[in-house]
């Protein structure tokens, strides 16, 4: 266990590093923001009919998502991909450690280091200037809270999933270029879920994109009934353990043939 | 100056050339440029079939707006990609070299990179196309040439905003990822016309970065919008050439940063 | 009528000043300090058409600081600089026409493509005549043994194949002037051998100038008639290579091997300098005692295996006169 948190310290270390990096990227993100808002804004405007979600709470949902889009599994891990394409990634998979672990604590600091850098600022000034609220009492902001933390494991064991199949299989490039703006798409982050067509909705609910964004969003906003609460923790369990099992399965078997082919 | 456009497209070919050699990767970039921007749009789509309407506009109106802005930022993305990865050589030092050839900084770099990745252009084809059917607008010469006004307008735009960003970078090496904030999402801004914007945010984007001119206004033309023909068809119809403008400012932005570099040195 | 004149050059550089850690990057961000670094400071010389000149210093000394202003991409605070009757950087694209340069570990060909279209590149680049160009080309081609890497990708290239590459490269429109940045290092013997080879015909048979910034003392003992040493930014010597040798207090060294590893030496006219088991290496002015004395009388007294003499290297001379010149 010590081992593992030494992992994850020393990557977050290393993350927070990049204030520079972040900084910039506060003004992007921020302008992002404003836009975004600006033509939710501009489409609630349009039409007098009753949505899914109110055009005040949509204001919040596009904010927290500006602040928390680094918990996206939307990249993959620049030094294992170097890695990849320089062709030392053998020793990283010859070495004697739990291989799966190391890597899912690589990818729980890069999920979080950047984000939380950013989110900061972003969430004060969204607050302050742009009309986002916070979450109307103690149960939403709890519920919120776990949602999100599974959301983050989920995220984890997704990001570490993507990551084995760019060692281990020819088409891991691939993947690694469609997956991302699929997952932006079918979270929530591009346009909340409830606002989809209603055909789509049952296709995206089976998927565990959904708990990434909108299910914690939801939680935020006090629109997760307690029922919906505990079958969406009950998902994202489920969709972990799956991707941690195929993560782990996919690595074993990489590295077995690599010590009988002689790495 | 033919001399220095025909060097242009030797060292574009070569580009070309060079990235020919990795086309499986080519490929998968672009049909991974088009998925992303497909769903995009359908998430625009999405929206206006909840809504019905964007302040009065409709799905068509929009997707010309954004066939017109995506397609020319994907065209300027394309041909500006020695100027948006400049900060590289400067940081290698290898813009020295260019320094010590008989030809001018701008064609040097203009024909450094040519990117390869047609999805964007391919996808903005398809809106645009698409919405062009769906608009009941009776075309005619000046539409047309209205049109093509338009993009070359956008066109010269986007290239100018990388030529300001690669000038940038004579002054600081870190990354200003807030130059990447104004051509994406100036691009973004440009899909929906300007009408749906704060006021504020609509004057920076109509003067400071001339996107309005380059689709907004003189699409008012096009669609014979009230809210627009206030202003006077001629005006309008000439508004593109600002984009022109902002290129010619750019670049001459670009020849200060250039003769900073050389008392400066790196 | 010098080919290259320099007159009290100057240079200083504004160098901004960041306090390490985070909060000196936020302090940063509100308000910068700024060092002065004083490159070059007041460098004269001038060169004749023809001359082979090794420019030399330690880092930071303004080696590269006076090429670049040279080649017409730096502009100096103050100071003349004529090159072939013009200022360098106030035409830079009439000028750097006329001049050839080549950095050691860059290369200026295109990466993904064989050797001859970089070739043809540099050819339509530098606007010349492929009548003009077809001869310079298989001239230097031949030169340089370039033959069999033509068709060849510069990526897959050697170092030392790619240097002559750029060479050629940097040839084709016939430059009057060639400057060489630090073009041996990285490069194994024989290339280096065959480098030197091909800049002194270049010098002696095409009466090009060259300019040579290099560490390697190799080379210029090799190459070069004059050395320009600098140093802090001034020039600390300007002359023949002896001169330079000269300058330093005499010195020779002999360096012996002997037959007993455990053989204690000592001589009344030389100096230990290092032991490393059965080699020593001593040092004498031979103006005091002949090198010839010297050895017979080490020979006479122990048992020698074999022994060699040497100068002391350029770095220690240049390092002595370096301290010199610090007031």
């Amino acid at each position: 266990m010590k081992s593992y948190l030494a992992i994850l310290s020393a990557r977050f270390r290393v993350l927070l590093q990049y204030r520079m990096a972040a900084a910039a990227g506060f003004g992007t993100q921020l302008f992002w923001g404003l836009i975004r808002m600006m033509i939710f804004q501009a489409f609630y405007d349009s039409s007098s009919a009753a949505q899914p979600i109110s055009r005040a709470d949509v204001v919040t949902y596009i904010w927290l998502g500006q602040a928390l889009l680094g918990f996206l599994p939307w990249n993959l891990d620049s030094d294992i991909r170097a890695m990849v394409r320089n062709g030392t990634v053998a020793y990283e998979l010859l070495r004697p450690v739990d291989l799966y672990g190391a890597w899912y604590m690589r990818a729980l600091a890069q999920r979080t280091a950047p984000t939380i850098l950013r989110a900061i600022p972003l969430l004060l000034v969204a607050g302050l200037f742009f009309g986002m609220r916070p979450p109307a009492n103690a149960h939403d902001l709890v519920c919120w809270i776990v949602t999100t933390l599974g959301a983050i494991a989920f995220s984890c064991a997704f990001t570490t999933l993507m990551n084995v199949t760019l060692v281990v299989t020819v088409s891991g490039e691939g993947v690694a270029r469609f997956m991302p703006p699929l997952v932006y798409t079918l979270s929530g982050m591009l346009i909340p879920i409830s606002l989809l067509p209603a055909w789509l909705i049952p296709i995206v609910n089976i998927l565990p994109f959904r708990a990434l964004v909108d299910t914690p969003f939801r939680a935020y906003l006090g629109q997760l009934p307690d029922r919906e609460f505990a079958f969406a923790l009950a998902h994202q369990l489920v969709w972990t353990i799956v991707c941690v099992i195929a993560g782990r399965a996919m690595l074993t078997r990489s590295v077995r043939r690599m010590v009988i082919q002689g790495g | 100056m033919q001399d220095t456009l025909a060097l242009y497209f030797r060292l574009v070919s070569v580009c070309l050339r060079s990235k020919m050699q990795y086309r499986a990767s080519f490929v998968l970039l672009s049909a991974g440029q088009f998925f992303s921007l497909a769903l995009e749009f359908l998430a625009i789509w999405a929206l206006f079939a909840r809504f019905g309407s964007l302040k009065g506009w409709s799905l068509a109106e929009i997707g010309l707006f954004y066939g017109v802005t995506h397609g020319s930022f994907a065209v300027a993305e394309v041909i500006g990609r020695g100027f948006d990865t400049f900060s590289d050589m400067i940081k290698s030092g290898d813009f020295d070299r260019f320094l010590l050839r008989p030809r001018g900084t701008v064609l040097q770099v203009a024909g450094r990179e040519f990117d390869g990745r047609l999805g964007r252009l391919a996808q903005s084809a398809v809106v645009f196309a698409w919405a062009i059917k769906s608009l009941p607008i009776a075309w005619d010469a000046g539409k047309v040439a209205l049109l093509g006004a338009m993009f070359i307008g956008g066109v010269c735009l986007f290239y100018g905003l990388f030529v300001l960003q690669a000038t940038m970078s004579f002054w600081t090496i870190e990354t200003l990822e807030i130059m990447n904030a104004v051509t994406y999402g100036g691009t973004e801004t440009g899909q929906y016309p300007l009408t749906i914007y704060k006021p504020w945010f609509r004057s920076i984007f109509t003067f400071v970065i001339p996107l309005a001119c380059v689709n907004y206004l003189p699409a008012g033309l096009l669609f014979g919008h009230s809210a627009v023909s206030s202003m006077g068809t001629a005006l309008l119809a000439i508004s593109p050439v600002a984009g022109l403008l902002f290129l010619g400012l750019s670049l001459l932005s670009w020849q200060y940063g250039v003769k900073r570099y050389c008392s400066t040195g790196s | 009528m010098p080919q290259i004149v320099v007159e009290n050059l100057c240079k200083t550089f504004r160098v901004a000043e960041r306090d390490p850690g985070f909060w000196g990057a936020i302090r940063g961000l509100a308000s910068r300090r700024y060092r002065d670094v004083e490159a070059v400071r007041g460098i004269s010389f001038s060169l004749d058409e023809g001359e082979l000149v090794g420019y030399i210093g330690p880092n930071g000394a303004g080696k590269s600081t006076t090429v670049k202003i040279l080649s017409g991409i730096l502009v100096p605070d103050s100071g003349k600089c004529e090159v072939l009757g013009v200022t360098p950087w106030r035409n830079r694209t009439h000028y750097v026409g006329k001049i050839g340069v080549v950095f050691g570990q860059r290369t200026q060909l295109w990466w993904d493509l064989p050797v001859v279209e970089s070739l043809e590149l540099l050819r339509d680049i530098y606007r010349v005549p492929n009548d003009q160009y077809q001869r310079t080309r298989d001239e230097l081609v031949a030169m340089l043994d370039l033959a069999p890497l033509l068709d060849v990708p510069v990526r897959q290239l050697s170092l030392g194949q790619r240097m002559r590459c750029d060479l050629a490269g940097s040839l084709l429109h016939q430059p009057r002037i060639l400057f060489l940045d630090e073009p041996t290092i990285g490069l194994d013997a024989v290339s280096k051998l065959a480098l030197r080879d091909f800049v002194k015909r270049l010098n002696r048979e095409r009466g090009v100038t060259v300019i040579l910034t290099t560490h390697d003392m190799d080379d210029i003992e090799a190459l070069c008639s004059r050395v320009i040493l600098i140093g802090r930014g001034e020039i600390l010597s300007d002359g023949p290579l002896e001169l330079l040798r000269r300058r330093v207090a005499n010195e020779r060294r002999l360096i012996i091997d002997l037959e007993d590893e455990a053989q204690q030496i000592e001589d009344e006219d030389a100096e230990i300098l290092s032991r490393d088991r059965a080699r020593v290496c001593l040092k004498f002015d031979p103006t005091r005692i002949s090198t010839a004395d010297l050895i017979s009388r080490v020979t006479s007294r122990y048992a020698v295996r074999d022994l060699f003499v040497e100068n002391p290297p350029i770095e220690e001379i240049v390092a002595q006169l370096y301290q010199e010149a610090q007031v």
